[in-house]
């Protein structure tokens, strides 16, 4: 898990606003509508969300490969750049596919940026052979592009775009081409060398743990949107709506009546902890995530079901408990408990853990 | 059974097919090194006929390589950069230009030939000389190019990498000359052989542009076949094969993005 | 200079040939069609006037013999290619497809060596039957230089075709009991339908635009190319010369867009 906020003291490259900007695309389709992100200098954002949302598009729109609409503006450090072309921003970006030149060998990729920038020859030379290092690839500075495995490809795009010393690094779904386990092990490394860098970035992924791991701040979107922008823990814990709590993680979702004090639901009764913006004698979602639920004896329980099904998931089991809500709800039992189908049960809440969604939200 | 006899049927067909194409061909060839074409074989090979050619026809035959060399250069210089900004554009409006790159092909050569002389024969020093000939050469091969490079550009995701060098901080010319070009070789390979030998095998827009000084090789020929003796016809048929054969062969083996050479005789 | 600038620079070069050498060259050729003293009626001759009529026959006739008979050959021979394997099929499938690159003329020289005054086979008719047969200089042998130059394309095309059938279609009509011809009737051509016409509309228009072989061959058979050139060169009818490549142009165009909407862009043009 990363730091809370972006508390960093290694921060490097330029603060991002960005104001207003939408994106209509040329066939009418409205890809991002406008939308509103502050990025602190140093700070890795995650924009998270499933595909079509409109991230890559708003990634793309920092980088300076597509414009916003107009009206809509982007800002490095307070400077408008929306009007720049992306090769004079001085950003740094991975690319889904890498996006290596075929015809240059490893080292040559890496240098490509600083030959640009007319460096020379030995300078250009130490700077690959600092980033090659940094990214663990020592040993393939001259292989071909088509002679690399995913994960070194991913590295050496990396390395490439980190080269420059960018103002602003952007990575779109790098991981997302590669095998799970692989991931896993890039996500950790990946995460390591962007705390080393402290370079302000913008991350895109579909995999809400990857943002979890890797992001100061999460930002969720929905269909062109923001749906809400947080810490992991703010996300996970306090999600703003629907959508958001079912989207990063297993969530519960059922209908229960507010009285005020407590929350009613058909298989009985829920303490409720403050919820500042609930509103009081109404209907109500209220979102409860499976391993804050723990299954008790159904005597003097709070809410009492049956177990519907039971699976063994590895380290845990997963239960679905019927007769409290309209849906089973699903809680993550230990090993150490043994459950029957049909098994009488009580379920205890912590109230902390019990988040109402905004109602018209959901 | 009835299989073997299906098998031994086709196979008898296909290859009096390839006779039909190959004797004709094989006959010329032998028949430019034969002493007396009448009397076969036996009255003796001789280079004498190959002599003749070469001092009656070796200025067509550098013509000719001189125009498909420059036919090459122009669609070269013409037809990477329009294949670029066509590819990247991707729209209604190159659709509509590779349409019409490709016109010429669906003309016939002599129409198009025609079609030069009334706008230019005027311009007689034009007219006269040899990039005349250039000219309709270069329109006539220029989609082959365009269609090569272009297959290219679709096969390696060119705009991603194009993307990935502009973020590096390259400009358009650089990108074009760093990471396009360079990536798109086998098209411009494939493209470039198939640009030459349509060149040198090019008739009926020729024939119409051509004066007496500026003969090239298969006007050289339909010279020959009319007027000369058998042996020196083939002997030139046999020199024309000769240069044709290698590219070819080069382009059977480059035919990684197409299916074949496809070129079209007149 | 910023992209957008860079891509419409890519296209001036592009812009420069084909105005001046293509599309302005065109439009004069249409217009010199209609300044004859028949006007645009001579862009109709071709269908009016009898001698230009029973010249468009015999091209149209020819090259639709061509077609039809190229294509069956290409289809035996194209199937039976891409489905056997054996010792010397790469260089059958050479000898198929050298004659690519030859021009029309070399075809017509081709022919006479075959079937002229002193070609293969009239010596072999003259060995068994006593008389030689010469057939170099008419329709016959116009219509084998054609065919001399349609096959080798044609059977490239069909080859490739072939290659992407899927063969479990024709197991499938195997195990339902369908005979080897039954098998090619029913799955095979079907299946070859859309490259067979879109190869088949190439063969047509290279044939109708076809000049090198008619003009080596010398014949007294009119074809449409030959026609225009007569009326350039020897009559100087220059207007008429203009409006007949200009419909000769219109209907090989027709049926190349044909081939394309059939075939996909992956076929070559015509030439």
């Amino acid at each position: 898990m990363s730091p809370e906020g972006s508390g960093n003291s290694n921060a490097h490259g330029v603060a991002v606003y960005v104001e207003n900007c939408a994106k209509t695309f040329a066939d009418g389709t409205h890809g991002l509508g406008p939308v509103m992100l502050d990025v602190a200098r140093g700070e890795t954002v995650v924009l998270l969300g499933p595909s079509g949302c409109g991230k890559t598009t708003l990634l793309r729109i920092i980088a300076g490969l597509e414009t916003p609409d107009a009206g809509g503006r982007v800002l490095f450090n307070k400077i408008d750049v929306t009007r720049v072309p992306i090769e004079r921003r001085n950003v740094g970006m991975v690319f889904q596919s890498y996006a290596l030149f075929p015809n240059m060998n490893v080292a040559e990729n890496i240098g490509y940026g600083l030959k640009i920038r007319s460096v020379n020859g030995a300078e250009r030379g130490r700077r690959v052979a600092e980033l090659v290092a940094l990214t663990g690839i020592e040993g393939l500075e001259h292989r071909r592009v088509d002679q690399l495995s995913g994960g070194q490809r991913q590295r050496v795009a990396l390395a490439r775009a980190v080269a420059v010393r960018p103002s602003v690094l952007l990575l779109d779904e790098p991981l997302t081409a590669l095998d799970a386990a692989l991931r896993e092990r890039l996500r950790g490394e990946l995460d390591r060398l962007l705390r080393t860098l402290g370079i302000t970035t913008v991350y895109v992924t579909h995999d809400q743990s990857e943002a979890m791991a890797l992001g100061d701040r999460i930002v969720v979107m929905r269909k062109g949107a923001i749906a809400q922008i947080g810490t992991p823990r703010e996300i996970y814990f306090a999600p703003a709506s629907r959508f958001v709590a079912e989207f990063v993680g297993a969530a519960n979702i059922v209908e229960a009546t507010y009285t005020g004090e407590s929350l009613l639901l058909p298989g009985g009764k829920l303490a409720a902890a403050d919820a500042p913006n609930a509103i009081p004698n109404g209907r109500v979602f209220v979102m409860i995530r499976p391993e804050s639920i723990r299954v008790v004896s159904p005597d003097g329980a709070g809410l009492c079901g049956q177990v519907e099904t039971v699976s063994f998931v590895g380290d845990r089991q997963r239960a679905a408990i019927g007769g409290i809500a309209g849906k089973p709800i699903m809680v993550d039992v230990p090993n150490s408990i043994a459950l029957k189908l049909g098994d009488r049960v009580g379920l205890a809440v912590d109230p902390s853990a019990v988040r109402l969604l905004p109602g018209d939200r959901v | 059974m009835r299989d073997r006899v299906i098998f031994a049927a086709q196979l008898l067909f296909t290859m009096l097919v390839a006779a039909f194409l190959i004797v004709p061909a094989a006959l010329s060839m032998l028949a430019g090194i034969t002493l007396n074409y009448f009397r076969g074989i036996q009255s003796g090979l001789t280079l004498q006929w190959v002599v003749q050619v070469w001092e009656l026809y070796s200025d067509t035959i550098f013509r000719s390589l001189v125009i498909a060399l420059a036919t090459l250069g122009v669609t070269l210089v013409v037809g990477i950069p329009a294949a670029y900004a066509l590819h990247l554009r991707s729209d209604r409006f190159s659709r509509a230009i590779e349409e019409i790159i490709t016109l010429p092909l669906a003309i016939p050569g002599l129409a198009l030939a025609l079609a030069l002389l009334l706008t230019y024969g005027g311009f007689s020093d034009f007219r006269r000389s040899w990039l005349f000939i250039l000219a309709g050469h270069a329109v006539f091969t220029l989609p082959f190019m365009v269609r090569s490079v272009l297959a290219v550009f679709g096969a390696i995701d060119v705009k991603t990498l194009d993307e990935g060098a502009a973020s590096l901080g390259a400009s358009p010319w650089r990108r074009f000359r760093d990471v396009i070009v360079p990536n798109a070789a086998p098209g411009i390979l494939a493209g470039s052989l198939m640009v030459v030998t349509l060149s040198l095998g090019e008739f009926n827009l020729t024939w119409m542009l051509h004066t007496p000084l500026t003969k090239t090789l298969p006007v050289g020929l339909a010279d020959s076949y009319a007027s000369m003796r058998l042996e020196v016809a083939s002997a030139y048929t046999l020199v024309f094969f000769v240069m044709i054969i290698p590219l070819l062969v080069a382009m059977q083996i480059f035919a990684g993005y197409r299916r074949g050479p496809t070129v079209l005789p007149r | 200079m910023s992209k957008r600038a860079f891509v419409r620079f890519c296209f001036v070069p592009l812009a420069v040939l084909v105005v001046a050498f293509f599309a302005l060259p065109m439009a004069r050729l249409v217009l010199v069609g209609a300044s004859g003293d028949q006007g645009l009626r001579a862009y109709a001759a071709i269908l009016l006037d009898p001698r230009y009529r029973a010249t468009l026959i015999n091209t149209v006739s020819l090259a639709e013999a061509t077609t039809i008979a190229s294509l069956v050959v290409a289809t035996i021979s194209g199937l039976f290619l891409q489905r056997h394997r054996f010792p010397g099929h790469s260089l059958l499938v050479a000898m198929l497809t050298f004659p690519l690159a030859f021009p029309g003329v070399v075809v017509g020289f081709m022919i006479i060596l075959l079937a002229g005054r002193q070609g293969l086979l009239g010596d072999v008719t003259l060995h068994l039957f006593g008389t030689k047969e010469v057939f170099a200089y008419s329709l016959q042998g116009l219509f084998l230089g054609y065919l001399y130059f349609s096959i080798p394309r044609v059977i490239l095309t069909i080859m490739a075709a072939v290659e992407k059938l899927d063969p479990s279609l024709e197991e499938a009509a195997r195990t339902l009991g369908a005979s080897p011809w039954r098998v090619v009737r029913d799955v095979i051509l079907p299946a070859l339908a859309p490259a067979l016409i879109a190869s088949g509309a190439i063969a047509f228009a290279t044939a109708m635009g076809a000049f090198g072989t008619a003009f080596t061959l010398a014949t007294d058979v009119a074809v449409l190319p030959m026609l225009i050139y007569t009326e350039f060169t020897l009559s100087a009818n220059i207007a008429l010369a203009a409006a007949l490549s200009v419909g000769l142009g219109l209907v090989t165009w027709a049926i190349l867009a044909l081939a394309r909407s059939y075939g996909g862009t992956s076929i070559a043009a015509a030439g």
